[in-house]
């Protein structure tokens, strides 16, 4: 909208805005409490259209407030380097739909890379290029992490994850508070 | 040896094309220092990188700068730019580069996202009413469920909602259980919100595709729905 100047009257955000701003307000209660027996290890994208080109350091920063409120601060570890310098996962940009699939992971090697030496279990990724790519250089590199959205874990946290909403999440919390 | 390379014999064209549409882009003002290179995951897919790329353009290799496929390798993430001391502006560069390409050559998956979108209002050219259905599906079977949400409301086009928000159409058409999650939270913050029925999918395949007037299109009608019809103040991108 920017781009062409095409006037609008409404005010534009990101769910993780709104997501981090309720948390803060208390009206989203969640607890990292289910996690802190279990201590499963979480890391987090940032996407580039959310975090670098539009609402920078504010979007990587509500973005951690957030996953750590979910996990847990000692269960979160930042991929390096993070935040407006991360790395573009490499399915940014069509390039998932683009057709250069040898290339696209070439790219993605280094996301791989950054993702296996966090050591996390499971990678969050709040946009759906960064979710399918993260999982499809996963499997190509044989790494074995899980890739989910915020809103299982959220759910899940909360106690309202549904049976049939666990399609992103490994064996580990298929079944948890079930 | 190699005959010296005769700068004023250059014309470089192309850049001067992309000078016009993005005129703080700093071309000419690239140091040729690197940093964008080597942080660029991109770097040598297809022998190029964006240090090499900006060199042929303020060099006039137009013709290069136009054929190679790398336009659609790089994935137009911005962090060269952002690390760039000059600023050189090679995202909107290499967006150029693909509109400069004959709108049919370009990659068909794209291509055909972009086409969909246009036509159906998402990326994969799901109707509305089929949309529409789903999404009273699933919120159905979870009211059913759950009794916790017995109450929850999701609506299509209900006007005046404070929030509209989008929607990857991945889910409504491939996974839609995945739906229930966000409709959750938001129910137990209390959110107004509505999605929208034109436009209504996150997805931006005609920007990928750098199909200006498309993208234009997308957007001009999303924006007259929400102004003219919802009146909803407040728009919610979901990724
Ligand atoms: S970082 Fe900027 S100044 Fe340095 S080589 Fe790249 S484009 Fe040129
Ligand atoms: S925008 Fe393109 S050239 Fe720049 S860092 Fe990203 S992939 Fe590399």
């Amino acid at each position: 909208m920017k781009k062409f100047k095409i006037p609008h009257k409404f005010q534009f955000t990101s769910i993780i805005a709104l997501y981090a701003q309720w948390m803060r307000e208390g009206k989203l209660k969640v607890s990292s409490d289910w996690n802190k027996d279990l201590k499963i290890k979480f890391t987090v994208q940032d996407p580039c259209n959310i975090v670098r080109k539009t609402w920078r350091q504010q979007a990587a920063d509500d973005l951690r407030y957030v996953v750590k409120t979910i996990v847990g601060e000692e269960n979160f570890i930042d991929m390096v380097p993070n935040g407006i310098n991360n790395y573009c996962c490499g399915g940014g940009g069509g390039a998932l739909q683009a057709g250069y699939t040898e290339q696209r992971r070439a790219y993605g090697k280094i996301k791989f890379d950054q993702i296996m030496a966090t050591g996390a279990q499971y990678v969050l990724a709040p946009c759906h290029n960064c979710h399918a790519q993260i999982h499809d250089i996963g499997h190509h590199y044989g790494g074995h992490y899980q890739v989910s959205h915020i809103w299982t874990l959220m759910c899940l946290a909360m106690g309202i994850l549904g049976e049939n909403e666990r399609t992103y999440l490994a064996e580990d919390l298929k079944e948890f508070g079930l | 040896m190699a005959p010296p390379i005769e700068l004023n014999e250059m014309e470089p064209e192309f850049k001067e094309m992309v000078k016009e549409r993005v005129p703080n882009a700093n071309f000419d003002l690239c140091l040729t220092c690197g940093t964008c290179t080597a942080g660029c995951p991109a770097s040598e897919l297809f022998d190029m990188d964006p240090r090499k790329l900006v060199r042929m353009l303020v060099l006039g290799l137009d013709e290069e700068i136009r054929k190679t496929e790398w336009a659609w390798v790089c994935t137009m993430c911005g962090r060269c730019s952002n690390a760039c001391p000059m600023k050189v502006d090679i995202p909107k560069l290499v967006f150029n580069m693909r509109g400069s390409w004959p709108r049919d050559k370009r990659p068909k998956g794209i291509l055909g996202s972009c086409d969909k979108h246009i036509k159906t209002g998402n990326a994969m050219g799901v109707p509305t009413d089929d949309f529409i259905w789903t999404v009273e599906d699933v919120a159905e079977e979870i009211r059913n469920a759950q009794p916790q949400f017995k109450d929850m409301q999701v609506t299509v086009d209900r006007k005046g909602a404070y929030m509209a928000i989008n929607q990857n159409s991945r889910e409504p058409v491939t996974e839609p259980d995945e739906l229930g999650p966000l409709w959750k939270i938001l129910h137990t913050v209390g959110v107004d919100w509505t999605y929208p029925s034109v436009m209504w999918a996150g997805e931006n395949y005609c920007l990928f595709l750098a199909d200006d007037e498309g993208w234009r299109y997308i957007l001009e009608e999303f924006v007259d729905h929400i102004d003219n019809t919802l009146k909803c103040p407040m728009v919610v991108n979901t990724e």
